[in-house]
């Protein structure tokens, strides 16, 4: 594992100058993870913020050879890629070095409408590694919503109204169906913990197989909230454990991180303008149920920290 | 008419107070620039009309539950763009066969694939024809002002119902986005057609009853139990390979839309009676061809405009008949030369056929057009 100092001496792979908004939780996750290789890297994205903000011509931020394909196929693509590597490797035609296949997608891209894709890609056993950023909804459109999308959110497609305040769904278990794929390792991870994200990336970046990475992406555009806020949003994102650090290796499941104090949801929820609405008095009823959902999710995880899941 | 009912709305916005007008009751999408504001739209309005919107988890899902949605009686949604647009194509062919009422909304952006999301295209124009795969009936409308996708996309519910078949809104992002003041019309100033309802028992119900050029849809759990199928079928729903029932059913619903034809076919014309050269045009070019026949009048020249407001069926007679009596026929439009091909075809070589294309994401503009206007008239 490398220290902060190591790290930061490492070759900036994306670049500055690219068009990601001020605050946005992507750079900084992607730039950590392509700093937790030494190998070099082919990396393909799913439309999306990440792929529109960083290519936008004639600049691209990627000092790696990328490629976007179309929305639903970034797990596809990069399987082509890998493939076409693998079989141009066994003919001698490239060098034998190793290389690292690395996905991205945002939430609606992985959670939605790029899932059968990724677990076709997970199935099949393809080395790569697979990063979801999930900032909760359909950000690059506009803010609709996603199954990533948290429970009772304002979106534009589930507008918080006088008679159904927001989302009325719970999230996508992502992380635990990929899981469920009997892959060597998955996890979930935040920008904030720089050394979790980074522990977790070289562990998945060398293994040899299919891998997946979950990582919450603040985003001030679909939040509402304050660009400079995005990272302590990030951790009061997992100190409220509303997202929760672990890692399933092997279909062991691990927690990789517990907040000394495990703060009120209310905390996380009330800065960001798309959870505005909950803190109505009328709506009071529903920031409980939303709380006691996350206990229930904390609890559970607790219960099979340690535990062979999968 | 009330003052009130008057708006400065955007096309998409436009297109959502249509799809309400005509009694549209259910909605399943997915986001995709530039259609994405009429999802938002009806995430809105259609709760509060008892309604149903539902965000799906991609395009093909969404029109698989349009599809459902219609099954079950409701005037159903679905809108997009083009690389969903091509997604929906399978979804599209199961609905002429099956013979399934359904209005898709296709807001052209630039393509192939990812393309230019925020540009304008007119590039769908063959794929709302001959996207889905076998021989199939296609309905596709086309409107050039905001106002027209409010009256088109009530007009597209309404032959959808009609002729029990889905019906393409093709229109491209610039009249998607742009906005301008229209007039809500109050109910009963349009015609809105509601399908036909079923009358016989349900013992003597046949969902596709050969007697019938467009057999009445009976809506799921109402005691009329039937089989619906994308394979050839039988009267009865039911797979069938018998060659005559096979050839039977792809000749019906090919025959039900291209008896009706004249129905379902709506030009606007523009100063075309006495023209010697005419512009063939639709959507956001035809608004550009609108300007240059009007300079081209002003300048002496004798232009007109023919202007499609139903792209399918092509509007062969009108084509065929306008090359007769002008000496070109000059097609714009924001693709490569689609619209141009199904001109010449009509005009049969009796007068020239000149396209002028564009797909720099930019408009053609009134000058281009009144140039190509002007080397005619000569």
């Amino acid at each position: 594992m490398a220290t902060l100092k190591e790290l930061s001496k490492k070759d900036e792979l994306l670049s500055g100058g690219h068009r990601l908004c001020a605050g946005c939780g992507i750079p900084p996750i992607v730039r950590l993870i392509l700093r937790s290789t030494d190998s070099g890297i082919v990396a393909s994205s799913a439309t999306g913020c990440l792929e529109v903000g960083t290519t936008v011509y004639p600049y691209s931020a990627w000092r790696i050879p990328w490629i976007h394909s179309a929305f639903e196929n970034s797990a596809a693509t990069i399987t082509g890629v890998e493939t076409a590597y693998r079989a141009l490797k066994k003919r001698g035609r490239i060098p034998d070095r190793d290389i690292k296949f690395i996905a991205f997608g945002g939430d609606g891209g992985t959670y939605d409408i790029g899932l059968q894709s990724l677990s076709g890609a997970l199935e099949r056993g393809h080395n790569f590694l697979y990063v979801c950023y999930d900032n909760g909804a359909y950000m690059n459109t506009g803010i609709q919503r996603s199954s990533a999308t948290p429970f009772s959110s304002n979106t534009t497609t589930s507008p918080a109204g006088t008679v159904i305040p927001g989302k009325q769904e719970w999230r996508k278990d992502l992380t635990r169906i990929v899981a469920a794929h009997n892959v060597p390792y998955a996890a979930q991870a935040s920008p904030h913990n720089w050394s979790d994200l980074s522990k977790k990336a070289e562990k998945a970046l060398k293994i040899d197989g299919p891998t997946f990475l979950n990582v919450m992406s603040p985003c001030p555009l679909g939040w509402y909230t304050k660009s400079e806020d995005s990272i302590k949003l990030a951790k009061l994102s997992v100190d409220t454990c509303y997202w929760m650090l672990y890692e399933i290796e092997e279909g062991v499941l691990r927690i990789t991180y517990r907040p000394k104090e495990k703060r009120p949801l209310a905390e996380w929820l009330q800065p960001q303008g798309r959870f505005k609405h909950l803190f109505k008095p009328e709506n009071s009823a529903i920031l409980e149920k939303f709380q006691a959902r996350v206990d229930l999710e904390w609890q559970r995880l607790n219960e099979l920290d340690g535990k062979q899941i999968f | 008419m009330a003052e009130h009912k008057k708006k400065l709305l955007q096309g998409n916005e436009a297109c959502v107070e249509g799809a309400i007008y005509a009694g549209c009751k259910f909605y399943a999408g997915y986001p995709i620039t530039p259609s994405t504001e009429i999802a938002e739209g009806l995430s809105v309005r259609l709760p509060k009309i008892g309604g149903k919107f539902i965000q799906m988890e991609d395009e093909i899902a969404s029109i698989a539950a349009a599809i459902g949605g219609s099954l079950a009686g409701l005037k159903s949604l679905t809108a997009t763009s083009g690389p969903g647009f091509s997604l929906k194509q399978e979804g599209l062919g199961y609905a002429c066969i099956a013979e399934i009422p359904l209005v898709i909304i296709n807001v052209m952006r630039g393509g192939p694939s990812t393309g230019y999301p925020t540009g304008p295209s007119q590039a769908d124009i063959m794929q709302a024809k001959w996207g889905t795969h076998g021989d199939h009936p296609a309905i596709a409308l086309t409107p050039a002002y905001v106002q027209e996708i409010l009256t088109e996309t009530v007009r597209a519910f309404n032959l959808s119902e009609k002729y029990r078949t889905p019906v393409i809104v093709l229109y491209d992002e610039i009249i998607g986005h742009m906005r301008e003041p229209i007039t809500i019309p109050e109910p009963g100033e349009l015609e809105v057609i509601d399908r036909e309802k079923v009358t016989c028992p349900p013992d003597e119900y046949f969902p596709y009853d050969e007697r019938f050029e467009v057999p009445p849809l009976a809506p799921f759990g109402t005691g009329y139990r039937y089989h619906v199928t994308g394979l050839n079928h039988k009267k009865d729903g039911f797979p069938t390979n018998d060659s005559k029932q096979i050839n039977e059913n792809n000749l019906r619903i090919m025959r039900k839309i291209e008896n009706h034809k004249a129905e379902i076919w709506k030009n606007e014309e523009v100063s075309l009676k006495d023209a010697d050269v005419a512009v063939f045009s639709i959507g956001s070019t035809a608004r550009s061809a609108n300007f240059a026949v009007k300079a081209a009048r002003e300048a002496g020249i004798k232009a007109g405009l023919l202007r499609p407001l139903t792209i399918w069926p092509f509007p062969d007679a009108a084509v065929k008949e306008l090359a007769k009596r002008v000496k070109a026929i000059i097609v714009p439009e924001l693709n490569l030369g689609q619209m141009v091909l199904e001109v010449e075809r009509c005009a049969g070589g009796a007068c020239k056929v000149e396209g002028i294309h564009r797909v720099d994401g930019e408009p053609i503009t009134p000058a281009q057009i009144l140039e190509i206007i002007k080397k005619h008239a000569k």
